[in-house]
C-alpha cells in the first residue's frame, strides 16, 4: 500500500490538571489516546487536527502491526499524496473525551471509586472537547494548527476551534456539518437515546456492574442513525425491495434485504461501541450552538473568528443538508472571513463525507495545497 | 506580456470593469468561472472579493487560484448574501445565460451598491448578417451552436437598456467594445460587447 501511512501506533497523553466542563462538572484528571502521522516541521506550522464524528476515534489512517486489517476510518483521505497529505502535514487524530476507544470515558475506571464512571461521567460538550484538544496541542508543542478538519460532529469541533481559539487555527474545514442542529435532527438523536435509556439492560448507565450491555437499545439507535446517514436513492439502489427469500413469508422475521442490512449494521456496532458514549456524543451534538450566548445570532457568534474556511456539503445528505452548511457560510460572509463553499453532487447521503469521491477529494486537495503553501512560506 | 496583460487582451471586459473599480473595494462576482476576474481585480485593485459559481470545475479552479468561491445557482437568487454587503456586484458575460434575469438584476442591486454587467450584443452587425442569411450567429462572443448553448436570454443593448428603465435601474456608465477597441459610433450595430455600470434609480 504505497499511499498508506503504513504501520501506526496509538499514543496516550495523561493530563493531571482538572478540566472544568461547560456543565460545571469537573474531571480531575484524564487521558487522551491519539495518533500522529507525518512530521512536524521546524517552525511547527504544518499541524492538522482531525476531529472525529459520532462513532469515530483516533485511528484515522494506516493500520496496526498486529492488526493489518484494522485500517483507519479516514484512510482514503489521509496519507501520502492524499488530500490530507502526510508528506506535507503533521496530522493528529484523537479519541474524544467520553469516547470508548481509549480516552477517558464512561467505560474507564474512575480512580476515586475504582469502578467504571458509567452514569457519573459528566455530560460533555463540543466546547469541552476543544478545551481538551487544546491541551493535547500544548503537549505536542503545537501553538497554531494549519487546519482543523472534521465532518459532521467533527465539523462542529472544527468550527468551535476557530471561536474558542481564533489565534490557534488558520483554516477550518467543516464538512457535512451544521452550526447547530435543527429540531428534526435533535429528534432523531432523542429517539436513539430513548432506545438505549429504555433498554432493561441499561441500568441507569451502570450496566457494567451487572455484567450486561444494553445491546438492544444500542443497535436500535444505530439502525435509526444509519437510515438517516443514507439517502433514499442510495438505499433504493443498493437494496430496493429485494427479498432474501423468493416470496413473502407473511411474518415479522427478516425478509427484505434492507432489514437484514440494518440489523447487521446494528449488531456490528453494538458489539464494539459503548451505549453511554453514544448518549454523550448525541447530547454534544444537540447542545452545540455557538450563538447560544449571542441571543441566537450566528453573525455575532462568528465575529471573533479569524480563520479561513472551507465548507463542504453533499447534495443527498438530509441529516446535515446543504442548507445547514449554508448556515455556516452566511455568518462567515457577514464577518468577511475568507470562505469557500462546495456542494458536492453525491448519492451517498451523510455518509458521503467518508467516501472517496473524485470531485470532493479534488476540492479538499486544492484547498489544502494552498494551506501547505502558506506553511512553506 | 504578463498574465494580467494577456488576460486583459483575451477578456477585454475585464480591463473595462477594473477601470471602474476603486482600490480596496468589495466585490461579488456572479458566475465567476475560474475566478480569473477576481484574481485580476485582487492584483490590480486589491479588492476583497467572493465569486459565485455553479460548475464543479470552476469551484476547484477558484480554490486553486486562492479565490473565495461559493457554489450556487444564480437562478436561485443571492439569498446567502446580505443587502448592501458589497460595493460592486459583477455579472460578467453571464447575463445571457441566466433564466430568471429580471429578478437577478434586482438581486444584484439589493446586495451591491452598484452593479456591473457585461454581455454580448445580439444586435452586433455580424450577428444581424448571420440571421439575415438564415443562421443563428456563431462568433467569439457567441461560440455555441443554437442547440447546445447555455445562452437563453440573448439581447441587444437597446433591449437591456429598456429592461433597466422598466426596473427603475439607473445606468451610470456604458462601455461598448468590439474586440479590445472601444466603439462610439452606432454602438448597437457596431459593438460586439458592452459593459454597464448601474445603480438603483432614485
Amino acid at each position: 500500500m504505497v499511499d498508506s501511512v503504513g504501520v501506526v501506533s496509538a499514543q496516550r497523553a495523561q493530563f493531571d490538571t482538572a478540566l472544568q466542563f461547560k456543565s460545571g462538572a469537573v474531571l480531575p484528571r484524564y487521558e487522551l489516546v491519539y495518533e500522529t502521522y507525518g512530521t512536524l516541521n521546524a517552525d511547527k506550522s504544518n499541524a492538522i487536527l482531525i476531529c472525529h464524528a459520532l462513532s469515530g476515534h483516533h485511528h484515522v489512517a494506516g493500520f496496526y502491526a498486529d492488526a493489518p486489517k484494522n485500517i483507519g476510518w479516514w484512510d482514503n483521505m489521509v496519507g501520502p499524496g492524499k488530500p490530507i497529505d502526510t508528506d506535507k502535514f503533521y496530522v493528529v487524530g484523537l479519541n474524544n473525551l467520553g469516547g470508548c476507544h481509549g480516552s477517558t470515558g464512561p467505560i474507564s475506571i474512575n480512580p476515586e471509586t475504582g469502578k467504571p464512571f458509567g452514569s457519573s461521567f459528566p455530560v460533555i460538550t463540543v466546547e469541552d472537547w476543544v478545551e481538551s484538544q487544546a491541551r493535547l496541542a500544548d503537549r505536542l508543542g503545537i501553538q497554531q494548527f494549519a487546519a482543523v478538519i472534521g465532518g459532521s460532529l467533527g465539523g462542529m469541533q472544527a468550527l468551535q476551534w476557530s471561536l474558542a481559539y481564533p489565534e490557534r487555527v488558520r483554516h477550518v474545514l467543516a464538512i457535512a456539518s451544521a452550526p447547530r442542529l435543527t429540531a428534526q435532527n435533535i429528534a432523531f438523536n432523542d429517539v436513539a437515546r430513548n432506545a438505549i435509556l429504555t433498554d432493561p439492560d441499561f441500568h441507569g448507565g451502570d450496566y457494567y456492574a451487572h455484567g450486561v450491555v444494553p445491546t438492544r437499545g444500542l443497535r436500535l439507535a444505530r439502525m435509526l442513525g444509519h437510515i438517516t446517514y443514507l439517502s433514499d436513492d442510495a438505499m433504493a439502489d443498493k437494496f430496493g425491495r429485494e427479498l432474501r427469500a423468493e416470496k413473502f413469508n407473511y411474518g415479522f422475521e427478516i425478509e427484505f434485504e434492507i432489514e437484514s442490512y440494518l440489523r447487521y449494521q446494528g449488531d456490528k456496532f453494538a458489539a464494539y461501541f459503548d451505549a453511554n458514549t453514544y448518549l454523550l456524543m448525541t447530547k454534544a451534538l444537540d447542545y452545540f450552538d455557538p450563538a447560544h450566548d449571542c441571543a441566537g445570532d450566528l453573525n455575532k457568534a462568528f465575529a471573533r473568528a479569524r480563520a479561513d474556511y472551507l465548507v463542504v456539503s453533499f447534495t443527498t445528505d438530509w441529516r446535515f443538508s446543504p442548507e445547514r452548511s449554508r448556515e455556516i457560510v452566511r455568518p462567515l460572509l457577514h464577518n468577511r472571513r475568507n470562505v469557500s463553499y462546495a456542494e458536492i453532487t453525491s448519492t451517498h447521503g451523510h455518509d458521503s463525507f467518508l467516501m472517496p469521491h473524485p470531485h470532493y477529494f479534488e476540492v479538499m486537495q486544492a484547498y489544502l495545497n494552498n494551506v501547505h503553501r502558506e506553511c512553506a512560506a | 506580456m504578463n498574465t494580467h496583460a494577456m488576460l486583459a487582451s483575451t477578456r477585454p471586459d475585464f480591463a473595462a470593469i477594473a477601470a471602474w473599480i476603486p482600490q480596496n473595494a468589495s466585490v461579488l462576482d456572479l458566475g465567476c468561472g475560474d475566478g480569473s476576474l477576481l484574481q485580476y481585480l485582487k492584483t490590480e485593485r486589491n479588492v476583497r472579493g467572493y465569486g459565485v459559481e455553479i460548475s464543479d470545475a470552476g469551484i476547484v479552479t477558484c480554490i486553486q487560484n486562492g479565490v473565495n468561491v461559493i457554489q450556487n445557482d444564480l437562478d436561485s437568487g443571492l439569498k446567502d448574501f446580505e443587502s448592501n454587503s458589497f460595493d460592486y456586484v459583477i455579472l460578467s458575460q453571464t447575463l445571457q445565460a441566466t433564466r430568471h434575469t429580471e429578478p437577478l438584476i434586482q438581486e444584484i442591486l439589493r446586495v451591491g451598491r452598484e452593479g456591473i454587467v457585461s454581455f454580448p450584443n445580439f444586435g452586433y452587425w455580424k450577428n444581424r448578417v448571420d440571421v439575415l442569411f438564415g443562421n443563428m450567429p456563431i462568433s467569439k462572443e457567441l461560440p455555441y451552436q443554437w442547440y447546445d448553448t447555455p445562452n437563453v436570454h440573448l439581447c441587444t443593448f437597446h433591449d437591456f437598456e429598456e429592461l433597466c428603465s422598466k426596473l427603475n435601474v439607473q445606468i451610470l456608465e456604458r462601455r461598448v467594445m468590439t474586440g479590445t477597441d472601444e466603439v462610439h459610433l452606432l454602438p448597437n450595430l457596431l459593438g460586439s460587447m458592452a459593459v454597464y455600470k448601474f445603480q438603483r434609480g432614485v
